[in-house]
């Protein structure tokens, strides 16, 4: 059992192939509360979307070997059946993706497919989940929503499709939402109207949600808590401010000082991370960020041999690092921090 | 003052759009309409803009990969607008594309070795050790194994193989590099490492940048100035500080507005331009100034007279009636006919 709304823990989703085993969640466990928002941080190949295709169930049936636990409103789903799963997907939880039109069928209009959607957990007419389909449509901001219904999604802008796949997300009222990647394909100034509206309706319907993506402005815009991802494992949680002003890992330090910011001063150099992400068919022994850490040798060699736990540093801020918590938080204040802000 | 590089004088580009079986043109999509600016020996301009502006376009019209339909442009003084394939072909090496995805602008049958050595084997170094020496050298150079010269594109990782790209390049010995979205295919770190790596080049190398792309924080890193362009058009155009620090196009004072801040704190006491819908068809732009449809300060004359390209202060262009940010004591001056 578990009293969080969502619960996951230790999920490890493995795939199998050819080329040998992909580890591609290894051991990942986080909680999320009604009304709260948890952004997922990681560059490409770190595991962001199996993880969400895991929670929704939808590796279910297929080759991947999955184990840990995912508590959602005190059902756990790793063990339940595909069609429980599937019987809460859509209804209990759903999910917006980054392609919309790959989400949407193009010979249906996206009316017909809201109200599919809807019709499928709520026995009404198909007048009224018509009622309902507008109703959403101009709930996201659709203009003209009693006539856009009866469009088809190629019809639509990006933007509109977007905003047309959220209300089929919503059209069953879920208690969670999951965002892979909501915006990564839209302009900067439709992007902004996405994650306003993303921002009210989560108000709204006071639902969980969870926003994935590579873009740390974009979850700084939305998120209470941010979890990084590397190499299928979380690296460090926390608050959003614990993130970005006191991150204690050295990936997040890394992934700070690649990124110019508009918000100050332009600093002389980037700072970028050596090397790149690891495959994870051969996920770096010990911890796995090792080959591409500035600090490893300062780990006493334990950092290629033993795993880092991710243990609390303080109040739910949470770093899988061997280094020790002090000397963590002396090389962010006077070695990174310093740089990240001077001209 | 000395003479621009290159020099862009008006750019046209109109695609025909053609219906039916005899292809009759029923309109033209004007992908860059009308389009004028200098890139200075040694400098970085950076052209900034949402998806579909023309961007990419202009990048094209200039390397000639494409022809216009109106405009000129000028390079080192020469207008090369309509030179013959033939007399183009040495300036060509002069001015070089470096493009998004590093996936498939190189051959993977190729190797590395092959791919980086070909523009040596063009400029008259012939032998095989001449060659190989010449490619591990600029392997070195944008940080690659030299060791690596047999390897294949595939056995690379994404940032591994846009440095390939800049070596390619390089190894033609450009005046001038034009980077279309450099980095916009690569994780964050790696664009740091790349955008590192083009500043290096630069300033080892004496290059001068046309750098496009739509990340705005990426563009001010690496430009001294920036062009800001909508619907086939160039609406502002600033040195860096003056663009990012007091921009005067509502456009670009909505793109800077939109850009996720990341700092949780900051926030809520950031004032945000949200502009309704999304960027018009260029097939049908809106008519005179074409930011209207979306601009909070439209006016009737917006609707009726397009607005031309000023300058306002000094540097510092804006096609816009009602511009924001604008020193209330400046007397405009036609920029674009300088
Ligand atoms: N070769 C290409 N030609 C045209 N457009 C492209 C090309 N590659 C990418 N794009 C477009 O450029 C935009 C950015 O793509 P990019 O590959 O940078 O996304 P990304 O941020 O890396 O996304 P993801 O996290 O899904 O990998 C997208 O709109 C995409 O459709
Ligand atoms: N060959 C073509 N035929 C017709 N339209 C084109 C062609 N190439 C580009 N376009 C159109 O021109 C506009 C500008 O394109 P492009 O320069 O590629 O934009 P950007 O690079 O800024 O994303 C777009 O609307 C695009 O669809
Ligand atoms: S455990 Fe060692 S290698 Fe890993 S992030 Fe910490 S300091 Fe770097
Ligand atoms: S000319 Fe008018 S519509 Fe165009 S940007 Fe200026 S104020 Fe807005
Ligand atoms: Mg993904
Ligand atoms: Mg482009």
């Amino acid at each position: 059992m578990s009293e969080h709304f969502l619960d996951v823990r230790d999920l490890k989703i493995h795939f199998p192939t050819d080329d040998g085993l992909v580890r591609s969640v290894d051991g990942l466990s986080f909680k999320l509360e009604r009304g709260r928002t948890l952004g997922i941080v990681g560059e490409s190949g770190s595991g962001k979307s199996v993880t969400s295709l895991g929670i929704l169930g939808l590796h279910k049936g297929g080759r991947a070997r999955i184990s840990g636990e995912i508590w959602l409103d005190g059902e756990e789903l790793v063990s339940a059946s595909p069609e429980h799963v599937r019987r809460l997907r859509g209804k209990k939880m759903s999910m917006i993706f980054q392609d919309p039109l790959s989400a949407m069928h193009p010979y249906f209009t996206v009316g017909a497919q809201i109200i599919e959607a809807y019709r499928i957990h709520n026995k009404v007419t198909k007048k009224v989940a018509r009622k309902h389909a507008v109703d959403l449509l101009g709930r996201v901001g659709i203009p003209q929503p009693e006539r856009r219904v009866d469009s088809y999604p190629h019809e639509f802008s990006g933007g509109m499709r977007q905003r047309a796949m959220i209300a089929m997300a919503l059209s069953c009222d879920p208690e969670l939402l999951i965002a892979d990647e909501p915006t990564t394909a839209l302009d900067v100034t439709v992007q902004a109207q996405i994650l306003d509206l993303m921002r009210d309706l989560q108000r709204d319907f006071n639902a969980a949600l969870i926003i994935i993506t590579h873009d740390l402005g974009v979850v700084a815009e939305l998120s209470d808590d941010i979890l990084v991802m590397y190499g299928g494992k979380a690296i460090e949680y926390g608050s959003a401010e614990d993130i970005f002003e006191r991150p204690e890992h050295p990936y997040t330090w890394g992934l700070l000082g690649s990124m110019p910011r508009l918000d100050r001063e332009p600093t002389e150099r980037l700072l970028p991370i050596k090397g790149s992400p690891p495959s994870l068919i051969n996920v770096p022994a010990g911890c796995a960020f090792h080959p591409r850490c500035a600090f490893e040798g300062r780990t006493g060699g334990k950092a290629n041999t033993e795993v880092p736990d991710l243990v609390e540093t303080e109040g739910g801020h949470l770093v899988r690092c061997h280094l020790p918590r002090e000397e963590r938080r002396a090389i962010w204040a006077t070695e990174i921090k310093p740089n990240l802000e001077s001209a | 003052m000395t003479e621009p590089l290159l020099s862009v004088q008006g750019l046209e580009k109109h695609f025909p759009v053609t219906k039916g079986l005899l292809q009759r043109q029923v309109g033209a999509v004007k992908a860059v309409d009308g389009v004028s600016f200098d890139v200075r020996k040694g400098e970085t301009l950076g052209l900034v803009g949402e998806s579909g502006c023309g961007k990419t376009t202009t990048g094209r019209l200039i390397t000639r990969l494409i022809e216009p339909t109106g405009g000129k442009v000028i390079f080192e003084g020469h207008d090369i607008t309509h030179m013959s394939q033939g007399k183009i072909r040495p300036l060509r090496r002069d001015m070089q594309m470096i493009f998004q995805d590093p996936y498939s602008s190189l051959n993977p049958r190729h190797t590395v070795g092959a791919i980086v050595g070909a523009p040596f084997k063009i400029q008259g170094v012939h032998t095989e050790q001449g060659v190989k020496k010449a490619v591990q050298d600029i392997l070195a150079l944008v940080g690659l194994n030299p060791e690596h010269y047999n390897r294949y594109p595939h056995e690379f990782s994404g940032g591994q193989r846009q440095r390939i790209g800049i070596a390619r390049t390089l190894a033609l010995k450009p005046k001038l590099i034009i980077a279309d979205e450099p980095v916009s295919a690569l994780d964050v770190s790696i664009q740091a490492q790349v955008v590192n790596l083009l500043e290096d080049l630069q300033n080892e190398l004496d290059l001068t940048y046309l750098v496009i792309a739509h990340d705005l924080s990426v563009v001010r890193h690496i430009s001294d100035r920036v062009a800001v362009m909508y619907l086939g058009k160039i609406v502002e155009l600033a040195d860096r500080k003056g663009l990012y620090e007091s921009p005067m196009h509502p456009y670009t004072n909505a793109l800077l507005s939109a850009v996720p801040i990341p700092d949780p704190k900051g926030k809520a006491g950031r004032e945000r331009i949200r502009l309704q819908g999304d960027v018009p068809s260029p097939l049908n732009p809106p008519p005179a100034c074409r930011f209207h449809t979306r601009c909070w300060k439209a006016q009737e004359i917006c609707k009726t007279e397009e607005p031309p390209l000023l300058q306002l202060a000094p540097g510092h262009q804006v096609a816009c009636h009602f511009p924001e940010n604008a020193p209330a004591l400046a007397e405009p001056e036609v920029a674009a006919q300088t």
